[in-house]
């Protein structure tokens, strides 16, 4: 369980599987019917061509370190210094997470590193997708 | 569409204090800087008859405030820029004949905090579910996201980005209004305290009170008043996202290269017309995107365009000549202080004054990346 204090997300009908999905151990992703290209936040339609023939799936939880900051300021659920990052998840989008079991020093968080996803539950209703570095070289 | 120079700012002034201003509360700085834009314009509440000022419910807040009746009003809330988004939409609704005269507030009481807006996310809303959780804790830590992707892309070093900082409090020495004015060096910057790597705290903006004003009407009316008139050239605006981890391109801002290129072809002006030129800088590494998205620079080139002294006093370009959202005043949303900036030097009033300047590019962003609004200005009608 994730120390309290965090920002605690409050899911909508259009997030709900995502949420549910994570408490799964599942990242869910969304793949546009018409393109085939995935896409990140979830919307029940296309953000390439705003169709709605759209489908979920599960991403493989590989990722690669995109950006980052390292925050050395006090915020509740947080011991700083601690890393905000931005990931590249191997289907194409991006998204926010935390990088956990590595250093939150700029020598160990080094960008294209490979990742992969954890889910770190944050109370009973919500599980949280964070990254740590890829175990096994993949 | 409309002409180059068709509007004209004929009003504009800052609150009579910037900085820490306890004594005002937020809406008392929107009136203070009205007070006084409409002094610099000869104008009472009741000339006014349009009316633009940042977010939900605001136009009527300040019109019953001020005593104004408008039959115009605007309250687009898009971060810091929105202003820009004001004068844009000011001047359309000017040439539509839906209004004379517009008055454009800012006020925020950012440091003190009287009677200010709170803005977290909403836990439903998507930043609410897909940032908020991970610890950001406002813009110091949002806004410096992409950094590091850049500079590996460009082979940006800390030290140009520590650049920045030292430039822009080369001209706020110059400012009397400046809230930081006693200069640093690189290394200043670079052992200054570390607030979300790689930013420290000499390249994270000020938070600051203060207000600001602008009055635009036609430019046919604009010779019959007390200053100068600036002329509107060209205007730009755009959006892409409320969540930075989710902007198209790390090393460049999409609603920046649509916003800037906009106000620059309406001008009908190429980048070596440009004589002044104002980027919110609300943290280090904005001008290096704005001169690039802008197309100052190449991809790539606005480290070594600043670190070669191009925007700094005696320069080429210089560029955020008040001393910027680093070391002028920022008090969260700066848009309205860079326009100010432009219209001062576009009068020949300015305290860092570019000699002989006609033209001001006024770049602006809202949020983090979120938006952007661009103005050209020239004290000369085309």
């Amino acid at each position: 369980m994730l120390a309290p204090g965090r920002a605690k997300p409050k899911p909508t009908p259009e997030t709900r599987h995502f949420w549910e999905g994570t408490k799964q151990g599942k990242l869910l992703l969304q793949r546009c019917g018409d393109t085939g290209k995935a896409y990140f936040p979830p919307r029940p339609f296309s953000p390439f061509t705003g169709s709605r023939n759209v489908s979920v799936f599960e991403a493989s939880g590989r990722a690669t370190l995109y950006s980052y900051v390292i925050h050395h300021r006090q915020v509740p659920g947080f011991t700083p210094p601690y890393a905000i990052a931005v990931v590249q998840l191997e289907e194409g989008p991006r998204m926010m997470t935390n990088i956990i079991d590595c250093p939150q020093t700029p020598e160990a968080l080094v960008l294209d590193m490979p990742l992969e996803v954890v889910f770190e539950p944050l109370d009973e209703e919500i599980t949280l997708p964070l990254f740590r570095p890829a175990k096994g070289g993949k | 569409m409309l002409k180059p120079g068709q509007i004209a700012v004929v009003g504009a002034a800052e609150s009579t204090k910037i900085g820490v201003v306890p004594e005002l509360s937020q809406i008392g700085l929107h009136a203070d800087a009205a007070l006084n834009a409409m002094a610099d314009a000869g104008l009472k509440p009741s000339d006014i008859d349009g009316l633009a000022c940042v977010g939900p419910m605001m136009p009527q807040q300040i019109a019953h405030y001020l005593g104004i009746v408008p039959k115009w009003v605007d309250g687009t809330g898009v971060g810091g820029c929105s202003f820009m988004l004001h004068v844009r939409h000011a001047a359309a609704a000017i040439a539509a004949g839906y209004c004379n005269t517009v008055l454009i507030t800012h006020g925020e009481s950012g440091k003190s905090r009287i009677a200010a807006t709170p803005r977290p996310p909403e836990p439903e809303s998507l930043a609410g579910q897909f940032e908020a959780p991970y610890g950001p804790f406002g813009p110091p830590t949002l806004f410096p996201i992409p950094v590091l992707r850049y500079m590996k892309t460009y082979g940006v070093t800390h030290e140009h980005l520590a650049m920045v900082a030292v430039v822009q409090r080369e001209w706020a020495a110059k400012n009397p209004r400046a809230m930081f004015r006693d200069p640093i060096t690189v290394d200043d910057v670079l052992n200054s305290r570390m607030i979300a790597y790689p930013f420290r705290i000499l390249q994270c903006c000020l938070v600051t009170d203060g207000g600001g004003a602008l009055i635009l009407t036609s430019a046919d009316r604009a010779k019959d008043f007390p200053t100068k008139p600036v002329y509107i050239l060209g205007t730009g605006e755009s959006v892409e996202t409320t969540m930075v981890s989710q902007m198209e391109d790390f090393t460049s801002s999409r609603a920046f290269r649509v916003a800037g290129p906009t106000a620059m072809q309406a001008a009908g002006i190429k980048h070596s017309d440009v004589d002044h030129l104002m980027i919110y800088d609300a943290f280090a590494h904005l001008p290096l995107y704005g001169l690039e998205d802008l197309g100052f620079c190449k991809r790539g080139e606005a480290k070594d365009f600043i670190w070669e002294r191009n925007t700094a006093p005696g320069g080429k370009l210089p560029l955020n000549t008040n001393g910027g959202g680093l070391s002028y005043t920022h008090t969260g949303m700066y848009g309205m202080f860079a326009l100010q900036e432009s219209v001062r030097q576009m009068r020949g009033t300015a305290p860092a004054q570019v000699p002989g300047a006609k033209i001001s590019v006024c770049h602006g962003v809202g949020g983090m990346f979120s938006a952007s609004g661009t103005v050209v200005f020239s004290n000369e009608r085309p």
